[in-house]
């Protein structure tokens, strides 16, 4: 049995469609990636499996239970880290995970082993008892982590886990993710719009764009459809028919896309082929080799970069309105 | 009870909220009472006297209809997301919210009793004071669900004006707490009438000076079905609150 499975799942904001009858599964011990745009329907999707938001239609169940019949297991079944911070500012870090352990029914002799061995793992023991408010982003990010394992959750969701956190913290937390993971063999499933991300993390990852799946497969699976690595040329004048004629002769060169003043080739082992290729085009102004990155093959299946504007808070905010 | 907790915990360190809410009914009982009580007497009893339970009974409306309205603040600031995902029935935390408030009732109100005696010569028994804290916290009862449910329905602060004018200050103003409803104009006598709050101050103001007009039968029977109906409509807003 999945730890979760989707079928036909749609939510709709007034005529908007934010997930769009999806249907997935996603096995026990795996972490998953959900990684698209802002707006592509992310977080409506991570909402309605944590039973936070009714599906408009479709069906699905988190660890074997119904999100519509026995939304109490689902709940009891997850832990889930939001988005947007979601502690209690006035509390401390302790009380924050003393509310949550009771809330979830933890029973009263295991609180405090779980909530020292949670703040354990974040690393933040020694900072227990000043309050969440003073904590500094990456501090909170690792606290709300904490907080979501206090009831050992078979799944875990993680929205945007390292938004708006520098480098550093980003590495920090992927580390405690992927340990949860080998450790304690738990389901986590992530949402990011960040490519790096969901390729350092994610056993397989689901590319999503206007609440449906346009791609499902591992990292690796999805940087080989793209046939190859990325090279741009910039040429002196004008990029001349004769070059082009040259390139559409190479077996190794899997697309070519004329731009102003430039072109964009794909190319498989473009560092093997290089040589022969400028050879072949001769003076170019300036060459740029991109190894094959998710981002490329996002931009192959939906035609977009991933953008950064965001469609769905809009949708959510214009049906708020309209309520 | 994890959410009372909380929300004890968050009142005690929320100074500002305390404090403003304990000042406001003294300037009334000390500038407005004393003021207006200077010239006039009611009911054999001095116009700050008079209007004592009344502002007692203020202070509760006030007090639990902003703390429930501030539900709209935790969706705003996100922290009612982990008690809306937590794996318990809506009306768990419903209760644990309307406690929270009640506590803040009872506190106040306390204080608020204390200073009375002390500098106003109300007098007090253990009787008629715990029988005035049981009014007090029954009427609370029934301002904090529908405080509640105000808030677990709105989406943005920004109706609290609102309301305030449609809802709070009706509910005063009309509710005897700042003077006697036994010689008023027919339209106020129905207002008053169908006004849960003119049966809390009732109930109280019975409860401290021993003077009742409507009867604490019938204010204890009022309040009771007030809170029941806003405790089920506040617990069935809660169970539809969703994200987004």
């Amino acid at each position: 049995m999945p730890a979760i499975h989707i079928a036909n799942l749609t939510k709709k904001f007034g005529k908007l469609a934010a997930v769009d009858n999806l249907s997935l599964d996603i096995n026990k011990g795996e972490i998953f990636g959900l990684l698209g745009p802002n707006g592509a329907g992310k977080t409506t999707l991570l909402s309605m499996l944590a039973v936070l938001m009714e599906p408009t239609s479709g069906e699905a169940t988190v660890a074997g239970h119904d999100i519509r019949r026995h939304p109490i297991d689902v709940r009891k079944s997850i832990g889930m880290v939001f988005q947007t911070g979601s502690l209690d500012s006035l509390l401390t870090a302790r009380e924050n995970l003393e509310l949550h352990a009771r809330l979830f029914g933890v029973p009263k002799e295991m609180r405090q082993t779980r909530i020292q061995e949670a703040l354990e793992l974040v690393e933040l023991t020694d900072r227990a008892d000043e309050r969440a408010g003073n904590f500094s982003g990456g501090m909170k990010r690792r606290l709300e982590i904490a907080r979501a394992l206090l009831h050992h959750p078979q799944v875990l969701f993680l929205d945007e886990p390292t938004v708006g956190l520098d480098p550093q913290t980003r590495e920090h937390i992927w580390k405690y993710i992927k340990a949860l993971s080998r450790q304690e063999q738990m389901t986590i499933i992530l949402t990011t719009h960040y490519m790096e991300e969901a390729d350092v993390l994610a056993d397989r990852i689901a590319l999503i764009d206007h609440g449906k799946i346009v791609q499902l497969d591992t990292p690796e699976g999805l940087k080989r459809q793209m046939g190859g690595d990325r090279v741009k040329l910039v040429c002196a004048k004008a990029c001349s028919a004769h070059m082009l004629a040259a390139l559409k002769k190479m077996p190794f060169v899997k697309s070519i896309v004329q731009g102003d003043g430039h072109l964009e080739l794909v190319v498989q082992n473009a560092p093997k082929h290089l040589q022969t290729i400028l050879h072949a085009v001769g003076e170019v102004e300036e060459v740029h080799v991109l190894p094959a990155s998710l981002n490329d093959v996002f931009l192959q299946y939906t035609g977009h970069e991933i953008r950064n504007e965001s469609a769905e808070d809009d949708a959510q905010a214009q049906w708020a309105a309209h309520r | 009870m994890a959410v009372w907790h909380r929300e004890f915990i968050v009142y005690t360190r929320e100074r500002e909220r305390a404090i403003s809410s304990v000042v406001t009914p003294l300037i009334w009982l000390f500038a407005f009472g004393a003021g207006l009580g200077a010239s006039i007497t009611l009911a054999g009893e001095s116009y700050q006297s008079f209007i004592f339970p009344g502002i007692l009974a203020m202070n509760v409306l006030f007090t639990s209809m902003f703390y429930g309205m501030y539900v709209v603040w935790d969706k705003k600031l996100d922290v009612l997301k982990e008690i809306l995902i937590a794996p318990q029935p809506r009306w768990v935390a419903f209760s644990g919210k309307c406690l929270g408030g009640l506590t803040i009732c009872a506190f106040q109100a306390a204080i608020l009793l204390v200073i009375g005696g002390l500098f106003m010569g109300i007098p007090l028994s253990p009787a008629s004071v715990l029988f005035t804290l049981f009014g007090a916290l029954l009427f609370g009862l029934g301002t904090a669900s529908l405080g509640l449910t105000i808030g677990a329905k709105l989406s943005s602060p920004d109706s609290f004006s609102l309301v305030m004018s449609f809802v709070m200050w009706p509910l005063f103003l009309t509710s005897g707490a700042l003077y006697p409803i036994s010689h008023l104009p027919d339209y106020l006598q129905v207002l008053v009438r169908i006004n849960p709050m003119a049966y809390g101050v009732d109930l109280m103001r019975g409860a401290l000076l021993n003077t009742w007009t409507l009867g604490w039968g019938i204010d204890v029977a009022v309040l009771l079905l007030f809170a029941g109906v806003f405790f089920f409509l506040g617990s069935r807003a809660f169970d539809q609150m969703s994200l987004g």
